[in-house]
């Protein structure tokens, strides 16, 4: 692989692995939230605003966070603590997002969106060749990066890891244990939903510079099924986020390329790579034992 | 009946209070929603326009959802179904007798709408894959395949605009006023539906399934078949709403046909509780919705996304209020089934 195939396989994966990251967490707690594709938007819209009203990129990765949280907490607030069903709940968020986003920029833009600024690389580039593709990434390949190896470690070998994946395993054994499995759902939630938030102000200040309606465009989706590809594990969500940034940052070159195939054919890829790598992947991994049910303690 | 009407006047409150949020005068702007999609024969002749594919998909929605299989996908069976029928009614045998077009029209939109669905449960059945991203990643599947088709193979004759040819007379529905065929096929199909699920053998099964599927189980059936069953169904049901929409209201295929039928199809699902019968009214309530948010477009300029909003609060209030935890009495997808 060229340095420059590796340096946008990185900057490609960023976001998938900050949403699947982020699902991760939520789907190991038992919760599938599908409503991560708009919490992506939310957090891309936020991002852009916040980032255009002060000139600061930062502030706009905050409030991408802070957006991505409060999705997720309207998420919670009906899957978790009514107990609705998680994949209808996620349905109406994502619509919430596609009608919300499109009318707020309407007021806010009308006609074409500004500039924002960019997040920009965090160290200058270096000399040597692969690890000039590194050090030219932004804070959201790092971010990424530094998460996924401290979730699969926290996941692992922490308190709070292990109370979280009881919850996720069976709601009903971790209740008797006295694990409050409400509030370890919701966190895991709404802290899930803020990286995808983040992950959807890496959409708008580091691969594009603008916001556009609808812009997240099936990534949360391909979040969902690179949780699942990578096993419910950090370690296979690391490695799934690569791999479909690579298969993206290929895609990207092919098309440059241009010759004989429809350009509809490049934008359909993603979807049906997707569904390959699920038709050979399932089956064999095992998803959290409570994953999707809703829990609520039987009358005594 | 009270929990739909209060989710459905809670999603028009929540817009008119997005409305003076971000700064418009919400009065003008219900009148118009009001005004465009019940007042006089043209607000009347939009809303039932709407109707109708709202209708049918959401039946295939609820088919599947009684099955306890969340389809997503209907939008991207809408769009196969749409063009699968335009395909056959503009690249056809051109000496077939005209009053097989129509039909045939619609019957190979079922069949393009079936296939995107049984492709789904197929993944669902025999790989796990679940139903609920393969149907999602088949929509965006859908959409790039209806872009591909009309800048290519179904592209018109004339070649100004990424658009197939216009239907030939034959193949487009009967209509009266502007109200075409396919309104009354509709209602026709929830009737059906409604045998299917309460009257037949296999609408049993797929409520068995739904309940329990390891019940399911032990009596014999099967919960992937079946499953996959619903799955084909739903899709076909949704690609005969697309099947109508080209055949009966734009008579093209174009990329951005379907104004996200299929996503709306689930509220009407939802709101209709999972009812065929009680799905009438609930795909009039968002068929009313949808025709006059393009009124209020128009007239107040308000983006019809609005309606988007209404949507997603009635699903939301309308699974909120629902009693128990499980606010459909959701049918846990079985072992193996996921």
């Amino acid at each position: 692989m060229s340095e420059a195939l590796v340096e946008a396989t990185l900057r490609l994966a960023a976001p998938l692995l900050l949403a699947a990251l982020g699902e991760l967490w939520a789907e190991r707690a038992g919760v599938v939230n599908i409503g991560i594709e708009g919490t992506m938007l939310w957090g891309a819209f936020a991002g852009f605003a916040v980032a255009v009203a002060t000139g600061s990129a930062a502030a706009g990765v905050a409030a991408a966070g802070l957006a991505g949280a409060a999705v997720g907490a309207l998420f919670a607030l009906f899957a978790v603590w009514r107990g609705a069903d998680q994949i209808v709940v996620g349905t109406a968020v994502n619509l919430l997002a596609l009608g919300g986003t499109a009318l707020a920029a309407r007021a806010l833009w009308s006609g074409a969106p500004p500039a924002a600024p960019r997040v920009g690389p965090v160290f200058d580039a270096g000399t040597l060749p692969l690890a000039g593709a590194l050090l030219r990434q932004t804070g959201f390949a790092w971010a990424g990066l530094a998460l996924a190896l401290a979730s699969g470690l926290a996941l692992r070998a922490t308190r709070a890891g292990l109370r979280l994946r009881a919850v996720g395993e069976s709601a009903r054994a971790a209740d008797a244990e006295g694990v409050p499995v409400a509030a370890t759902r919701a966190l895991a939630v709404v802290l899930g939903s803020a990286l995808a938030g983040i992950a959807g102000s890496a959409l708008v200040l580091s691969l594009s510079d603008s916001f556009s309606e609808g812009m997240s465009a099936g990534r949360g989706f391909i979040a969902l099924a690179i949780v699942i590809f990578g096993r419910w594990r950090a370690s296979g969500v690391l490695a799934a986020s690569l791999f479909f940034g690579a298969a993206t940052a290929l895609q990207f070159r092919l098309q440059a390329r241009g010759g004989a195939i429809p350009y509809p054919v490049f934008l359909m890829l993603p979807y049906l790579l997707t569904l390959a790598v699920l038709a050979l992947a399932s089956g064999r991994a095992r998803a959290p034992g409570d994953l999707g049910r809703a829990y609520r303690r039987e009358a005594t | 009946m009270t929990r739909a009407l209060a989710s459905a006047l809670a999603g028009l409150a929540c817009v008119a209070a997005a409305i003076a949020l971000l700064g418009d005068a919400p009065g003008p702007a219900l009148r118009a929603l009001v005004a465009g999609s019940l007042v006089g024969t043209a607000a009347w002749t939009a809303t039932l326009l709407k109707t109708a594919p709202l209708l049918l998909s959401g039946l295939g929605v609820a088919l599947c959802f009684r099955c306890g299989v969340w389809n997503i996908g209907a939008e991207g069976q809408l769009l196969a179904g749409a063009l699968a029928a335009t395909a056959l009614a503009t690249r056809g045998p051109a000496d077939a007798p005209a009053w097989l077009l129509a039909p045939a029209a619609l019957a190979a939109g079922a069949c393009g709408g079936a296939l995107f669905g049984a492709a789904a449960g197929w993944l669902r059945a025999w790989r796990g894959v679940s139903e609920v991203i393969s149907t999602i990643l088949l929509n965006f599947v859908a959409i790039h395949c209806v872009a591909l088709a009309v800048q290519g193979p179904l592209r018109e004759a004339a070649g100004a605009y990424p658009q197939s040819d216009a239907l030939p007379l034959a193949a487009q529905l009967p209509a009266l006023g502007r109200v075409h065929a396919g309104v009354l096929l509709a209602l026709a199909v929830a009737v059906a539906v409604h045998a299917l699920l309460f009257r037949g053998a296999p609408g049993f099964r797929m409520r068995a399934v739904g309940l329990s599927p390891r019940a399911a189980r032990f009596a014999g059936i099967s919960p992937e078949r079946t499953g996959a069953l619903a799955l084909a169904l739903g899709g076909a049901l949704a690609g005969l709403a697309g099947a109508c929409e080209v055949a009966g209201v734009t008579r093209r295929l174009y990329e951005g046909l379907s104004p996200g039928y299929g996503y709306t199809a689930i509220a009407v699902a939802l709101l209709g509780r999972l009812h065929p019968l009680a799905l009438v009214p609930a795909a009039l309530f968002f068929g009313a919705l949808e025709a006059g948010a393009g009124a209020m477009q128009r007239e107040a300029g308000v983006p019809a996304e609005a309606a988007k909003v209404v949507q997603a609060v009635v699903i939301l209030i309308s699974t909120a209020l629902a009693a128990g935890p499980l606010a459909l009495r959701r049918p846990r997808a079985a072992e193996g089934a996921r």
